[in-house]
This record gives structure tokens, C-alpha cells and sequence, in this order.
């Protein structure tokens, strides 16, 4: 007896998205089918991978995040140069040192900075705040004038500040992160909220909070999960790619950052906090990421080879 | 839900008089109307005052000014095979027939029609007998047009049966049984059939209509079903199937579900 494929027919897809500009754009989004079921529908963009570059040096890092960065941390640019070299598809630059509890930096400060990283590298850029939702308003109104017309990637926008950020966004031709705190109906909300503002749906990103490995990930998981079926069966405002913050979450773990001599039983740190970036990322990529932000070379390395395997086709 | 609009029917005067009259703006207002009020189908029915002569001209009319005016597809409504033919030829992407019955010799003509056109089906679960009594009753009819459509290679999302739905207040007792036929329906197969309505029956010279039959619509959602024919004006019903689309789980909720269902 033969057996036949099952095919789901899924009626939409999920909006494809450009960051960048000619001839060094990515390309996220546009699949209509579940991540890696090539039999079934099309992904037409692979994952892509961004390493972070931070704004100012950043403090507790552990030694084996920061080692290959030696001599850049300081220097926003040379690192998001060095991040080119390693490999990434994208820069993310968080402005960090925007925050009160940082260095209070003023946002024509940020802006400054986030001009010389776009000139000095060629990648498309995403830029972060600080993570302080009214001071995240000002700074990314001002970056989105500096970087008027580079497609940049700004966010993360939330309920409070989103009004500031589409705006600056629509004037300077930007694209938005909608932030939730894994909350799919807020999720779903924010986006209406940003699209009644004449924002086009494709140029928004969702962003659902991740968790990393062991630190709630499933809850990421699965409200990933029910968007991209929701994007597959025709729901518009969940049609968004995902971009899933990893590096940030995962680097706060004590997992990765304790060493053999604390956590013994854990076995060698640079094998275990490498694989705990890969494999949250891994997983995100199973539950439909499109963007992921990372933060050590060697992740992003293995990570990019996992994904070039899963995206041979398995067609039948 | 698939709403399928009831309006473009020449039972109401104003469409028995564009008919009479050759005139389409009617017929392309209510089109335009419907569309706009979250159908995905529309109905077109000549009413009962088209000879049965004219009727296959007449149908095909209503259909081309109907798909000119919103870009939807068709539920093609007569009980004259003829007419419902040249409807089908002259219609552009997925139609929907209205309807075949359990009988034998109706669904001889309408299933090879369906498959003809890959058209999608409604067949009501009823005979030459009538409406069935009982919700079991039901079912079996139910069972026979299954059969019937899956020995013509109609897929089961292409065939939509109706429980039969009578005014509550000369058939009272028959609401609970379309409900539980519903249920039943729905576990005839494996993907299981789709199921849709004449909703408007419901409420057929009762008073409170639109309480009646979204009221109806709801509790008939919750016992599996997937569409009906049904007065998309009004606007207190889609706000109710919203929100049913929401409990059931349907669609995501979002402060905004009034207005994401009405976007499409």
C-alpha cells in the first residue's frame, strides 16, 4: 500500500521584509508553511543572524564572551566591524549606555554613534534602546533621523512608546520591533496599533520576549508556534517575521556564565555557554524565528551551520 | 465562519424589480454592500417570479454584475439545474452550489455539476419526504450525500450540508435536533464535512429576528458550524461571530476583535 504525503494547504504566508539598502539588504519572512516543512510551502529567506554591539564597554560579561572582542569593546565601530568579519548577517547596536543607570547618554549622542557604525559597516543595521521605554523614544527618534533612509531596524517599540517610534520610523523609512512580554494577544494588539498609524504591515517585526534555555523558553515556544499559524491561515496582524533576542537572554544565565571551577558538575564553560546560545536559537528557529540576535561568534558559527542544513530541501 | 451574504435574492423587491427592469445598480450595491459587511460568498437567487425559461439568462446576469461589482465568488441559488449550469459557466474562480437535496436523482445531477466545475457543494440533509424529524435522521441523509460526493471526487472542504433549519416558532422542537445534527455531521468523516445554514429560517415571521438568529448562529457555531447564509447588514451578528471566533479559539483575541474581523 502506498503511502501518501500529508500536506497541510495553508491559505496565506507570512510577510516578507527588506533591511538595508541595495545591494546589501537581507531578507526576512515570506514562508507559507511551518519553519523547514520545504515539502509543504516555501521558505524563501534562511534565518539570519546579527551579533550585538554594545554602545559602551560592557560590565559582567564573562571572559569568555568578551575574549573575542579584546580591543574593541570600547569602540563601537571596530567592534561592528569585527562583527562583519565574524560573519554576521546584520549589526545589532543597542544603546546601552543610554540608560539613567548608565552613562545617561543623550540621545544626538546615540545618534552620532549609531551614524558612524552605519558608515563604517555595510551590513543593515538593527538599533535597540536601552530598554527604558520613554528614553527609548527619544533616542530612536533621533537615530531614525540620522539614519534616514538606511531601512534600519528600531525598536524595541511597546504600548507607551510606539506612537514616537512609527513615526520616526515612517518619516525616515525605517522598520519597527513590536515588543510584548510574551503575551500573544497584547502581541497581536500592538501591531493593529502600529498599522492604525498607516505603518505598513511589512515593516514590522514581532518581537515575543524569549526566554532562553532553561529560563522559560516554552512560553516563547509555543506563542511562536501559534503565530506563525496564525500568519499561515490568514490572521494579517500576526504575519510578521519573528526576531528573537538570544544573546541577551542567554548570556544572563548562570549556565553560561559560571566557570568549570563554580559549577563543576556542569563540565567546560566554553562548550556549555556556546551550546546554550545555539540551542535556544535552534529551538526558536523550530518555532519560526526569522532575525536572531546573538552575541558570540562561535554561536553564530555553529548556529549558521545548523541552519544551512535545515534548509535543504526535504521535498519529496 | 463563512458568511455566505443572503441578500442578492429576487424575493426582496428591489432585486425582483432590477431583474424585471434589466437595471444592475442593485444588484452591484448589494454585491459592493455585502463585501464590504465580511461576506465571502454571495448568494444570487432569481426568486420565484423568474419563469422557469428565463431563469438560466437571468442567473447568469446576476452572477457576471455580482462578480463585477466585489471580488467575490458566488453561491448559486435555484432549484432549476439549468439555470444553475449557466450560472456556473458564467462564473469566474470558486463557486458554490445551492443545493442538492438527499435524493438520489438531485444529487446524480448536481455532484457530476460540482465535480464538473470544481464548485463547492451545499447539500441539504432532507428528501422527497421532507425535513427529518430528528437529529439521527438527519445525520443519515447527511451520511448519504457524504457518500455520494466522495463517489464523485468532491473534496469533504468543498461540501457544505445543512442540517435544515424551521422557524422556532412553528418547529420549535426541530432547533435542538439541527444542533445535535450539527455535532453529528461533523464526525461523518475524516477531514469531516463542512456545514452552513439558511439562517435567516430560524426567524422566518417570529419577532426579535436578529436576537433569534444570531443567537442561533452561536450556539450552532458551538456545535461545529463552519458558514451560513445570513443577513451580513446586520451588524450586531458579526459582532457576535467575532466574538465566538474568539472563544472558540478561532482567532487570536486582540483588544481590537471587533474591528480585525471585519478587515481582511
Amino acid at each position: 500500500m502506498p503511502v501518501t504525503i500529508a500536506k497541510e494547504r495553508w491559505t496565506s504566508k507570512v510577510g516578507e521584509l527588506v533591511l538595508g539598502t541595495e545591494p546589501n539588504t537581507v531578507k526576512i519572512g515570506g514562508e507559507s508553511t511551518l519553519p523547514f516543512l520545504h515539502f509543504e510551502g516555501e521558505m524563501p529567506n534562511r534565518p539570519q543572524v546579527a551579533l550585538e554591539v554594545w554602545d559602551m564597554e560592557p560590565a559582567g560579561w564573562p571572559e569568555i564572551l568578551t575574549a573575542p572582542y579584546a580591543g574593541v569593546l570600547n569602540d563601537p565601530v571596530a567592534w561592528a566591524k569585527k562583527c562583519v568579519e565574524y560573519g554576521a548577517d546584520l549589526v545589532c547596536l543597542t544603546m546601552i549606555s543610554a540608560h539613567p543607570d548608565n552613562k545617561n547618554t543623550s540621545p544626538a549622542e546615540c545618534a552620532k554613534t549609531a551614524k558612524a557604525v552605519a558608515d563604517a559597516v555595510d551590513v543593515p543595521l538593527i538599533i535597540l534602546g536601552c530598554g527604558v521605554e520613554e528614553k527609548d523614544a527619544q533616542v530612536l527618534e533621533a537615530v531614525a533621523e540620522a539614519l534616514a533612509g538606511k531601512n534600519c531596524l528600531l525598536g524595541c517599540a511597546t504600548p507607551e512608546n510606539y506612537k514616537t517610534i512609527t513615526a520616526a520610523c515612517m518619516v525616515h523609512g525605517h522598520n519597527i520591533i513590536a515588543s510584548s512580554p510574551l503575551d500573544i494577544n497584547l502581541e497581536k494588539q500592538l501591531n493593529i496599533l502600529i498599522t492604525e498609524m498607516n505603518l505598513s504591515a511589512d515593516r514590522i517585526v514581532i518581537d515575543p520576549s524569549v526566554g532562553a534555555l532553561g529560563y522559560g523558553i516554552e512560553y516563547a515556544y509555543s506563542i511562536m508556534e501559534r503565530t506563525r499559524i496564525g500568519a499561515l491561515t490568514g490572521d494579517k496582524m500576526m504575519a510578521m517575521p519573528v526576531i528573537c533576542l538570544v544573546g541577551q537572554e542567554v548570556w544572563k544565565t548562570k549556565e553560561a556564565k559560571s566557570s568549570a571551577e563554580e559549577a563543576p558538575e556542569w563540565g567546560e564553560q566554553a562548550k556549555r555557554a556556546i551550546l546554550w546560545e545555539v540551542i535556544t536559537s535552534a529551538t526558536f528557529a523550530q518555532a519560526g524565528g526569522s532575525l536572531f540576535v546573538m552575541r558570540h561568534p562561535d554561536s553564530l558559527k555553529q548556529f549558521r551551520v545548523h541552519i544551512d542544513k535545515m534548509m535543504e530541501s526535504n521535498a519529496y | 465562519m463563512i458568511l455566505i451574504g443572503e441578500r442578492i435574492n429576487g424575493m426582496f423587491k428591489d432585486i425582483r424589480e432590477a431583474i424585471l427592469n434589466k437595471d444592475p445598480e442593485p444588484v452591484r450595491y448589494w454585491a459592493k454592500r455585502q463585501y464590504e459587511n465580511c461576506a465571502s460568498y454571495l448568494d444570487v437567487n432569481t426568486g420565484p417570479t423568474v419563469e422557469a425559461k428565463d431563469q438560466p439568462a437571468v442567473m447568469e446576469w446576476l452572477v457576471k454584475i455580482a462578480q463585477e461589482a466585489a471580488p467575490l465568488p458566488c453561491c448559486i441559488d435555484s432549484t432549476n439545474p439549468e439555470a444553475i449550469e449557466a450560472g456556473l459557466a458564467a462564473h469566474k474562480g470558486k463557486a458554490m452550489i445551492n443545493s442538492t437535496s438527499a435524493d438520489q436523482w438531485k444529487m446524480d445531477i448536481y455532484m457530476p455539476m460540482a465535480a464538473k466545475y470544481s464548485a463547492a457543494l451545499i447539500g441539504l440533509a432532507m428528501n422527497e419526504k421532507g425535513v427529518p424529524k430528528s437529529a439521527a435522521d438527519r445525520a443519515a441523509l447527511a451520511m448519504e450525500i457524504v457518500v455520494n460526493a466522495d463517489a464523485n471526487g468532491i473534496p469533504m472542504e468543498d461540501l457544505y450540508i445543512d442540517p435544515l433549519v424551521l422557524p422556532c416558532n412553528v418547529a420549535q422542537e426541530h432547533g435542538p435536533e439541527a444542533l445535535e445534527a450539527l455535532r453529528q455531521i461533523k464526525m461523518l468523516a475524516d477531514p469531516s464535512p463542512r456545514t452552513t445554514m439558511g439562517l435567516s429560517n430560524i426567524s422566518q415571521r417570529c419577532n426579535n429576528r436578529h436576537l433569534l438568529n444570531r443567537t442561533f448562529l452561536i450556539m450552532s457555531m458551538a456545535c461545529g458550524l463552519d458558514s451560513a447564509i445570513a443577513d451580513v447588514e446586520d451588524q450586531e451578528l458579526l459582532d457576535a461571530v467575532a466574538a465566538a471566533n474568539i472563544m472558540l479559539n478561532k482567532d487570536i483575541y486582540c483588544d481590537s476583535f471587533l474591528k480585525t474581523f471585519r478587515q481582511r
